[in-house]
């Protein structure tokens, strides 16, 4: 998993049918120092996250594992929303 | 998934059997605000997607649960046209 910033949203009126009613957010993914590092993406949301929030999450085909047992068909899926984080 | 749009299409008359009638698309990743970054892809278009549209591209073994993609030998299917991205200022 990985942590990222939520930076906007994406408006799909056409879309494939399983994603009906699943909010799809850009995130932007961060570095461990607060940095961003590489490419945004677009993503499910599964915690009702909202733009300006940090949050986590997961990569492949997992990201759908939280509206099982539809099949959304996504490749990255927000499962966490960040309050802070520590470096040792 | 990626924002892409779509610069062209794929005509393949050899090919997998499990890919005949799909329609494959050239698609373009892009950043949120339009800007073309990285390689073309090859996609698969579940949603009767066009020429110039922007849309979102769902990658790896994910693509095969995109609408009639099961068990078919793909990694990357056209799943939505993008009306709108709004980006918060300053990102």
């Amino acid at each position: 998993m990985q942590l990222a910033k939520v930076i906007g949203d994406v408006v799909v009126t056409r879309k494939d049918e399983n994603l009906t009613g699943v909010t799809l957010l850009v995130l932007q993914p961060l570095a461990a120092d607060g940095s961003h590092i590489g490419r945004t993406l677009v993503a499910v949301d599964a915690v009702g996250a909202g733009v300006g929030e940090t949050v986590f999450f997961v990569r492949g085909k997992e990201a759908s594992f939280p509206f099982s047992p539809t099949e959304v068909p996504t490749d990255a899926g927000i499962v966490g929303i960040v309050d802070h984080w520590d470096l040792g | 998934m990626i924002l892409a749009r779509i610069v062209g299409t794929v005509v393949a008359t050899r090919k997998d059997p499990r890919l005949v009638s799909n329609k494959l698309m050239v698609a373009r990743p892009m950043d949120p605000h339009g800007k073309p970054e990285g390689s073309y892809l090859v996609a698969v278009d579940t949603v009767d997607a066009g020429v110039g549209e922007t849309v979102l591209i769902v990658s790896g073994s994910s693509a095969r649960m995109a609408a009639g993609l099961k068990d078919c030998p793909v990694d990357a299917a056209i799943v939505g046209i993008v009306d709108t991205v709004d980006v918060a200022v300053g990102d």
